[in-house]
């Protein structure tokens, strides 16, 4: 019998959920508030379903409800994607160490 | 585009997302990270891109609405000042949620588009897996707007408790469950929109119990479900990367709700329950009774820090507040020229989200290494002769290690009664949120002084 397409996303799903696990415990707590917006940043992947959900419309009508829907999905998730990185760069770039010769 | 070859490039995104977080494991190599992550993301969309290949006149709009989104966060991102982090990632997660709901949506709509079926024939597993991804997207959506207007201060950041809250969610999580039983019995679009809507009800109704000092708890929790939201619409458009990245998200935001509760010595349902503010502080304030305490002015304090050899600065989320940060910073660096040591304690839930107060100090050039978390630096003050407290309050009050009665009892807490002399600048004698009196004040090394965080640090700074 062959095994369904569904328990390979599974095994990913809950393979991933033990790295995040752990790659999560080995973070420095200073750096939690950034850890916070990157995890928004990346969420926002979810761009990739607004994107397919945008282009799938026929050339007479680009403009169903789940075309718009699809559209009004991408600017959220790209407010997140930018808007996330961004802050995140900004944040991480203030931590700077005690200088040695003062 | 091969459908192989792009879900690949999926799984190489989803492993640099990994990378992303793994960088965040100290600040050297953070912003390596961060670029992993940004790498990641170029990857997952222009493939998805290429992927679809014949470009219906769509594109433009895709094109434009991706713009006109990039162009509305960079502004923001560049704005918004550190003081704000939290309000920001609380808005960032409502449009995590309101994005998965849309999403879900349009495939329940378009499920061709998708490979998932016909209207009204959409694969079951599918349809399980939109339905828990819009149930949660809309839950996170609108808690998260919720805590953002807590934040904010536009909604009162006080408990809001009504007679059956609880039954009421009960009954709405079952219904929940109901209702994707029919959806997927009927494939009638009706229970699909019940469904969301009953989802932004429960979100709404989860979060207005709680209070503003549990935020930290509330964020985390919300963080947590903007992943699994993200994971459920991944499991609906069989993308890895989505998968991977909700798991992640999922787990990390999971594991910060845990470490703010422990932070409170809180149990996680207990804080989601609610009320606490509200409860406990008709419970205290009936033996109220007028102690005296010492008060001092900036320059009795700056003559105590002149003498010492070592000084421990514990900030609060009143430091936040006061936007005193800054002044602060000056303050340490004339110490420092006094070749006086100075370093900074900071209590896990000391702010209103895990680190709040990490990024508001290196925001101030304050160098991460002088920085340190309760159990590193707790036995320290014991040796330490000044505490200066400055925005913080329950988290030093030692009535958690003493009096079982307290509701803050077992809380774990700064060590700062150990110091030679604690210095608490404070507005008023008020209690915490926590609504019990801290019993640091009536201490006999404690000096209270009474003003604004900002202008006494920088009245301090005359003085020294």
């Amino acid at each position: 019998m062959e095994i369904d397409p569904f328990i390979f996303r599974l095994s990913i799903f809950i393979l991933s959920i033990f790295i995040g696990y752990y790659v999560v415990w080995s973070v420095t707590p200073s750096l939690h508030t950034p850890l916070m917006s990157v995890t928004n940043a990346i969420s926002s992947v979810i761009i990739v379903g607004a994107i397919i959900a945008g282009l799938a419309g026929s050339e007479d009508n680009v403009f169903t409800i789940s075309n718009i829907l699809g559209f009004l999905a991408i600017s959220l998730a790209a407010i997140n994607i930018f808007g996330g990185f961004l802050v995140t760069q900004r944040m991480l770039q203030m931590y700077k160490k005690r200088k040695k010769d003062k | 585009m091969s459908a192989n070859l792009s879900a690949i490039f999926y799984l190489v995104s989803g492993v640099l997302f990994i990378l992303a977080l793994r960088g965040l494991s100290s600040p050297e190599t953070s912003r390596q990270g961060n670029f992993f992550g940004i790498l990641g993301m170029v990857i997952a969309i222009t493939v998805t891109f290429l992927s679809v290949g014949n470009f219906s006149s769509g594109l433009i709009y895709v094109l434009i609405f991706l713009l006109v989104g990039g162009l509305i966060g960079a502004f923001i991102a560049y704005k918004i000042p550190m003081t704000a982090m939290p309000e920001l990632v609380a808005g960032f997660h409502s449009l995590v949620g309101l994005s998965a709901v849309f999403v879900a949506i349009s495939a329940f709509l378009n499920p061709e588009a998708f490979n998932l079926g016909a209207p009204g024939a959409i694969k079951l597993a599918s349809l399980i897996e939109m339905s828990i991804g819009a149930a949660v997207g809309a839950i996170t959506f609108s808690g998260s707007i919720i805590a953002f207007l807590k934040l904010q201060g536009i909604m009162s950041g006080s408990p809001i408790t009504f007679k059956g809250q609880h039954f009421l969610n009960a009954l709405l999580l079952i219904s929940i469950i109901v209702l994707t039983y029919l959806l997927c019995s009927s494939q009638s679009p009706n229970f699909f929109w019940v469904l969301i809507a009953v989802s932004f009800l429960i979100g709404f109704l989860l979060i207005i119990p709680i209070g503003g000092a549990d935020m930290p708890v509330v964020i985390s929790m919300l963080n947590s479900y903007s992943g699994w939201a993200a994971a459920g619409i991944g499991f609906t458009l069989e993308n890895s990367a989505l998968i991977i990245t909700g798991a992640l998200v999922g787990s990390s935001g999971a594991i910060l709700s845990y470490i703010m509760c422990k932070g409170m010595n809180r149990s996680f349902f207990n804080v989601i329950l609610g009320g606490f503010g509200a409860t406990e502080q008709s419970a205290s304030t009936g033996n109220k009774e007028q102690r005296p305490v010492k008060s001092g002015n900036a320059e009795d304090a700056a003559f105590l820090m002149k003498n010492a050899s070592s000084v421990i600065i514990v900030p609060g989320y009143g430091m936040a507040v006061a936007q005193a940060q800054h002044a602060l910073r000056e303050m340490v660096d004339t110490l420092k020229k006094n070749d006086i040591k100075v370093t900074y304690a900071i209590h896990p839930v000391a702010g209103r989200m895990p680190g709040h107060m990490n990024v508001l100090l290196a925001e101030a050039n304050v160098p991460y290494d002088e920085v340190f978390e309760l159990e590193e630096i707790n036995n320290d003050f014991a040796n330490a002769d000044v505490a200066f407290v400055i925005g913080a309050n329950d988290v030093t009050n030692p009535v958690a290690k003493t009096d079982p009665q307290s509701p803050i009892y077992g809380m774990p807490v700064l060590d700062v009664e150990k110091c030679k002399s604690v210095l608490f600048v404070k507005r008023s004698l008020s209690p915490g949120y926590a609504g019990i009196d801290n019993e640091l004040f009536y201490k006999d090394n404690t000096l209270m002084l009474f003003a604004d965080a900002k202008k006494m640090t920088e009245d301090i700074t005359k003085n020294l």
